[in-house]
């Protein structure tokens, strides 16, 4: 039993966390917000490649590092840290994943290479309107290799040069890959909460696309692939979230009131202990979740589940009462406390909702209990 | 990170399983013992400690094997698992045998580590008072010198176990012109010593676990001093110290598996409460801070059996645990409806578990720490924010105002 990461991937985290925070910092994401043309920092994006980064758990025959997921969940949580305004979710845990998880060989050759150089933005298309889709209401369907049906929002879908699309072949429900370059698509971008992450309404007209995967298997297939993000998505969660603690407590021992820092009085003093715990439960449930992801263990499911509930709501307690902690000054424009409450929201969807997840969890220990 | 036993740990829990099945109890109290259970319970800590299972990362030179923490952690995850922890043992040898031998002189700490591993001989802790719990350093209990014994008078409250105790490590005040924690001293007592009564507390659950002890002109010998004269908050700390250390990887915890094993059998309206939305979204919340706490505890562990010392992340468990379980059971009572109100363990479900949690969590919220001062050290200690304003620290503790 060893419940921390090893050596090397502690000097992974520190070097990245000081290779981001010096060249990258969460500034970078208020450039994108504050410019309504850009929908990610391009600059970034190929900096990141050039670290490395991109193929980090990527094999070695196509041009990856070969690294295990934990360490791509080191970078992710330092990428939760600085607000990391970059398509990585979307092109790492989504399409990489995909291609890695349902695949073929060929589709492998073609298209990791090319994730791993930069060269290539990926995007997951599943939702079609508010709620969580499912078999039932899912409408876009494929017919002889063309897809045709609208999907919104898609994160990173303005930028994106291929999709993975969940749609229904012959009434059953399957993944597929779109190029967005290509014809019978037309994009739209939409106005989010967190603009530093863009997302689009997609239309699809016959659009070419080549099947991932098992026929049928669309929904098993989008299960285990939000799994995986969710597990490293609790780890950008993790890294804002002890951001947002470390700003509140930095400001609250700068700020007087009443003749005393704030951060002598109680009221303030529980409420960041109790960001504190939060944010180490979730830390731990995190690392759970990236051993099960790593060694690929038969407790994924559970923990992946018990990673995002745990992840989504430390992110969210933690990004909102740093505002609170801020005062009248965490509520302006300037302040960066916005920024981070955006982002907490962003990553609390962009894997499907807390409340979904709890469901689905509950769902998973009954089913173990049976077992 | 790697969350499967290594091939020595697998091999350690076979061995650990083989002997529990072989030689584990049927069952054994947890509280409020009569004679015959604490016997139970001496017997098989007795075996526990013949066998190596007793504090088994202490050293050879204190009686122990001399094992790892994580075969410590193996040994309490399967004996837990059986249900066979008691408490009784826990205060002496996690806090008060490791403050002897930290403070004692030699002769004292052979006379008294094995007994205690043996389970022998039962410590109890004299800190808590009437008017000192949260704030430990202001205790009252007097101490002072006569020839070369201290005569000591005062009342000490919580004291769990005290009533079949066998010694105890007691803090009293032998400078009241010091501030409050420059004038303690701390002492081991004999419990049956003339001049010392005590009183077990009827606790609002019904139990009676820890006690009031009054002591009157009790005469404890100089020899039995720990540390020096005045110094006895740094040895209280040492105490304390141990007891953060002294986390297992034990049962408990799953209160989550109990509430879904009830809502299986209970119905809401025409459903089954387990289908219910609202009963759902509490399990999800239970599970994923039950699970948090136990692999909080694993990370603690890991930093541990690497010989560093364990971050401030165990100080968090009691306050997510005390608070989970109340409101696991408060919720429990509700899913019974009108029922709920039936504390008879022969008819109510799960023998009135929940029912004897809803008495019993309003307790463990204080003791050992309430929730408030918890939150405090770790604003304090972890997050580095400034300390409570001590409007009592630079005064004599007898200039000190005095309520309730």
């Amino acid at each position: 039993m060893n419940f921390d990461f090893s050596d090397e991937q502690k000097f992974l985290r520190s070097e990245a966390r000081k290779f981001l925070e010096s060249a990258w910092p969460a500034a970078r994401a208020r450039g994108v917000v504050d410019d309504a043309a850009q929908s990610h920092d391009a600059d970034m994006w190929r900096a990141l490649a050039e670290q490395g980064w991109l193929g980090i758990a990527i094999p070695e025959p196509f041009g990856g590092l070969g690294l295990s997921r934990i360490d791509l969940c080191v970078i992710a949580e330092e990428l939760g840290r600085v607000l990391a305004p970059v398509p990585f979710a979307s092109t790492l845990y989504f399409l990489a994943e995909a291609v890695m998880l349902a695949g073929t060989a060929d589709q492998q050759a073609d298209i990791l290479p090319r994730i791993v150089a930069g060269e290539l933005i990926g995007a997951f298309a599943s939702s079609e309107g508010p709620g969580v889709p499912t078999p039932a209401t899912l409408r876009t369907t494929v017919s002889g290799g063309k897809l045709t049906g609208v999907k919104l929002p898609v994160t990173d879908g303005g930028i994106a040069d291929l999709c993975v699309v969940l749609a229904s072949e012959d009434g059953k429900p399957g993944l597929f890959l779109v190029d967005l370059n290509g014809p019978g698509v037309s994009r739209e971008t939409l106005k989010t909460l967190d603009p530093s992450r863009g997302a689009a309404r997609i239309a699809f007209t016959d659009a070419p696309a080549t099947p991932l995967g098992a026929p049928g298997a669309g929904f098993d297939l989008a299960e285990q692939l939000l799994d995986r993000a969710a597990v490293l998505l609790a780890f950008e969660q993790v890294g804002l979230s002890d951001r947002c603690l470390e700003m509140a407590r930095d400001f609250a021992l700068e700020r007087y009131a009443f003749g005393r820092v704030i951060g002598s009085y109680q009221a303030i003093k529980h409420k960041l202990a109790d960001m504190y715990i939060n944010n180490t439960l979730a830390r731990s449930n995190a690392y759970y979740g990236a051993w099960a992801l790593g060694t690929g263990a038969a407790e994924l499911p559970v923990a992946a589940a018990a990673a995002r509930v745990s992840a989504c709501h430390a992110a969210a307690y933690a990004a909102r009462e740093n505002i609170q902690t801020h005062g009248g000054i965490g509520y302006t424009w300037e302040s960066d406390c916005h920024l981070y409450y955006r982002r907490a929201r962003q990553l609390g969807l962009v894997a499907g909702a807390s409340i979904a997840w709890k469901e689905r969890l509950v769902g998973r220990l009954e089913q173990r209990n049976a077992a | 990170m790697d969350f499967s036993d290594t091939s020595e740990e697998a091999a350690y829990r076979a061995q650990v399983c083989a002997w529990l099945d072989a030689n584990a109890p049927d069952r054994l109290p947890r509280t409020a013992p009569t004679s015959e259970q604490l016997r139970a319970a001496k017997d098989w800590q007795a075996k526990k400690a013949a066998a190596g299972y007793a504090q088994i990362s202490w050293a050879k030179e204190w009686g122990g094997p001399g094992g790892t923490t994580m075969q410590n952690v193996i040994y309490n995850q399967e004996e837990g698992r059986r249900g066979l922890a008691t408490g009784f043992f826990g205060i002496g040898l996690g806090m008060c045998i490791p403050t002897v031998i930290a403070f004692a002189d030699e002769v004292t700490k052979k006379r008294f580590v094995g007994p205690a591993l043996r389970g022998e001989e039962i410590w109890c802790q004299l800190f808590s008072e009437p008017a000192a719990g949260s704030d430990l350093a202001a205790v009252r209990t007097s101490a002072v010198p006569d020839g070369d014994d201290w005569v000591v008078n005062g009342q000490k409250i919580w004291t769990s176990g005290a009533h079949y105790s066998d010694y105890g490590i007691v803090v009293t005040r032998t400078n009241r012109d010091a501030p409050k924690h420059k004038g303690l001293t701390m002492f081991w007592v004999d419990m049956t010593s003339p001049g010392i009564e005590v009183r077990p507390i009827n606790q609002m659950s019904g139990e009676s676990g820890f006690n009031e002890v009054f002591f009157t002109d009790v005469r404890i010998p100089d020899g039995q001093r720990l540390g020096a004269v005045d110094n006895g908050w740094k040895v209280s700390l040492v105490t304390l110290m141990n007891e953060r250390l002294s986390i297992g990887g034990g049962g408990g915890g799953a209160d989550y598996a109990r509430f879904m094993e009830l809502a299986r059998g209970q119905t809401v309206g025409d459903e089954p409460a387990l289908a219910h939305s609202a009963f759902r979204e509490k399990i999800a919340d239970w599970y994923v801070r039950t699970e948090g706490m136990k692999h909080t505890r694993m990370r603690s562990l890991t930093a541990l059996s690497r010989g560093e010392t364990p971050g401030p992340e165990s100080s968090i468990g009691k306050v997510v645990a005390a608070l989970q379980a109340l409101n696991v059971a408060e919720c429990a009572i509700d899913m019974l409806d009108a029922y709920g109100i039936i504390d008879d363990p022969e008819i109510s479900p799960m023998r009135g578990a929940f029912q004897s949690l809803f008495l019993g969590m309003p307790g463990l919220r204080i003791a050992g720490g309430t929730d408030e001062i918890l939150r405090n050290i770790i604003a304090e200690r972890v997050l580095g924010l400034p300390g409570e304003i001590r409007v009592d620290k630079d005064v004599a503790f007898k200039d000190l105002p005095a309520g309730r």
